[in-house]
């Protein structure tokens, strides 16, 4: 369900594996929300043109945070071909274009204009002389049912969403902003102080009289945290114009209640101290955030959390609450994983969760199709510059930080098998033989450094290597470290019996 | 993950923010996280860094030491806490009994938050108190 990157990405994956599938959509085209947002029309996620990789190496997509991913070099990188050169932020027309010629060059097949209105769950038949006993789920479209054992929403975090304040319901939404020349000379009052009210207040810092962002909590920015939580800088203007008391107003504050005022509004504030302020506004812009639109789905037993509204998932995106219902794109953001020193994955943007697909992919294939994957053999005289070259250029680590890792078996029986990307969650709370797990992690404070978690005899033991100015793992100090590390569980598997 | 609306009123109720006003609840929470745990996830793990201090807001946590659990937790209580303030990994796994909802604060950000709120602290002391009493119990 969906036709955004998510749904797309998961698509190509699937198609790879050879399992049938089908894609309904509500759009008229592929882009799920980037057909219609940012307001400001440009994205916040970069792709740079000039890294010293080649476009179609897999290395490029660390440095590419708006492509899909594909196999084969043809269709990988869609995006740099396609942007003007004005920015390395794609402009969000570049963007929508991007997701339009994957979905063309690869071959998905998405029913446009389908929209899902229902969901119900029956007792699955007999297939292939099995006795059934499963389940199926069954989809009530505006087209007719779909009935498939498995399900993936990749429906985005897209519904508009006002806090229960008095009064805010009746002003617009950030997705409800009108021409920005509306706004000439105006008094703007922003509810909200995350990405989507600096994203407005940026655009309107040559239009608006005076801007007024408001929230309850202390603003954070990507500068300090280290991650893509917090305002990021491209929006940090309105916060410079503040600090120099250039007429922005940034409060911490509650919003008590937005009134109505002769042709404008009265906006009732508190802060933690308890003293209220009330601030009058030509206009008030209630950039409070979105929900999942999960319809029907919580009815039917899937937990939602948090602000969000976000399906609780195991660590391979399936609902923590309903077996066989899966998740694919941002909403992959409701399997949190370890959230290591409060560092949340990027599995709400596109650079983190066009990987989960690949993985959601093969899982699916494995465990639900029986459609094992191939694990490739490795050399042990090979392993060690294999996982350095990983942990340097491995672009799901980079993007997927303390969230996925590249997992190796180190089997006494069959020897060195390469076990592919993996949720690190997985990896540690499952039971198996003996393994390495690369990753890299980050604690906020300075350069991610890569963190190989060892398993042997039943057991993982964490090791942490130290950071590198220039982000590269690959010299003599690492491979001696980590063979120093790995030296207990390699000698046993490197002679299979 | 920003946390739901309903979660001011349900801290309202727990021992550690009692003494905090209407405004003073509604800025702490939104200083936290919201997380969400399956049955039998676990939350943190013996021996592995990088693990922050959790308030339960519904469902019970079992405390397993060496894979023998060892206590419950249930909502208003909370865990993390030694870990973060020593800088050390847990000694302990944390695992959901039930689904579990937390309220989440990174270890990094405990000590500056209990300095802005030391009523919080106090009655975070008092709750450490209590739980070396019941040591102090139970060892003799």
């Amino acid at each position: 369900m969906g036709s955004g990157p998510g749904g797309l990405q998961l698509s190509y994956s699937l198609s790879r594996l050879g399992i049938d599938h089908a894609v309904i959509s509500d759009d008229p085209a592929p882009g799920g929300m980037f057909r219609r947002w940012p307001v400001f029309q440009r994205m916040l996620s970069w792709t740079k043109p000039f890294t010293g990789v080649e476009r179609h190496e897999r290395a490029y997509e660390r440095f590419d945070w708006n492509s899909l991913l594909a196999d084969e070099a043809s269709n990988r990188a869609v995006m740099p071909a396609l942007m003007d050169g004005t920015s390395y932020f794609p402009s969000r027309p570049e963007m929508q274009k991007g997701l339009e010629t994957f979905a063309e060059r690869t071959g998905i097949r998405v029913r446009f204009g389908c929209r899902w209105e229902s969901t119900k769950v029956i007792p699955s038949p007999a297939r292939g002389g099995g006795q059934g006993g499963g389940q199926d789920f069954v989809l009530t479209t505006s087209d007719g049912e779909y009935r498939a054992p498995v399900v993936v929403f990749a429906v985005g975090v897209a519904q508009p969403y006002r806090p229960p304040i008095p009064g805010l319901d009746q002003v617009p939404h950030y997705g409800d902003f009108r021409p920005v020349e509306t706004y000439k000379d105006k008094r703007i009052f922003i509810v909200g102080k995350q990405n989507s009210g600096f994203e407005i207040a940026t655009g309107l810092l040559p239009w608006a009289r005076q801007l007024v962002l408001a929230s309850p909590s202390p603003t954070k920015l990507s500068v300090n945290t280290h991650t893509l939580v917090g305002v990021r800088a491209r929006y940090v203007q309105p916060y410079e114009d503040a600090a120099l008391a250039g007429g922005v107003v940034i409060l911490d504050t509650t919003i008590e209640e937005v009134k109505k005022d002769g042709a404008g509004y009265l906006v009732r504030t508190r802060n933690a101290a308890g003293e209220e302020l009330s601030v009058p506004a030509d206009d008030v812009i209630a950039a409070t955030g979105f929900v999942t639109p999960l319809r029907d789905l919580p009815e039917l037993g899937v937990k939602t959390f948090g602000q969000s509204r976000l399906p609780a998932q195991t660590p391979f995106w399936e609902s923590a609450t309903m077996q066989g219902l899966f998740f694919a794109g941002t909403v992959t953001q409701g399997a949190a994983g370890l959230k290591k020193h409060g560092i949340p994955s990027n599995s709400g943007a596109v650079q983190g969760y066009r990987y989960n697909a690949r993985v959601l992919a093969r899982h699916l294939a494995e465990t639900k199709f029986g459609i094992p994957a191939t694990r490739e053999r490795l050399d042990a005289a090979a392993l060690l510059p294999y996982l350095l070259e990983q942990v340097s250029r491995g672009p799901e680590l980079w993007h997927q930080r303390a969230y996925l890792a590249r997992v190796i078996n180190l089997d006494r029986d069959t020897g060195i098998t390469n076990e592919g990307i993996v949720p690190l969650q997985s990896f540690l709370d499952s039971a198996g033989g003996d393994a390495v797990a690369a990753t890299l992690e980050s604690n906020g404070q300075g350069n991610p450094y890569p963190v190989f978690y060892v398993r042997k005899d039943g057991s993982v033991a964490e090791h942490p290597l130290a950071p590198h100015p220039l982000l590269d793992f690959t010299g003599r100090d690492y491979q001696d470290e980590l063979r120093a590390r790995l030296e207990p569980v390699l000698s046993r598997a490197a002679s299979p019996a | 993950m920003a946390v739901r609306d309903d979660v001011v009123n349900t801290i309202a109720a727990f021992s550690l923010f009692a003494d905090l006003t209407g405004p003073q609840l509604e800025e702490v929470a939104h200083l936290f996280d919201e997380s969400f745990f399956g049955q039998g996830e676990r939350i943190l793990r013996q021996g592995v860094t990088g693990s922050g201090f959790y308030i339960i807001l519904e469902g019970t946590a079992g405390i397993r030491v060496d894979n023998v659990d060892r206590s419950v937790l249930k909502a208003g209580d909370y865990f993390g806490e030694i870990s973060c303030l020593l800088g050390e990994v847990p000694v302990s796994d944390i695992v959901a009994e039930t689904p579990l909802r937390c309220l989440v604060l990174p270890a990094t950000q405990l000590e500056g938050f209990l300095t802005k709120h030391p009523r919080i602290m106090y009655r975070l002391l008092q709750g450490e108190a209590r739980k070396l009493k019941n040591t102090t119990k139970w060892l003799s």
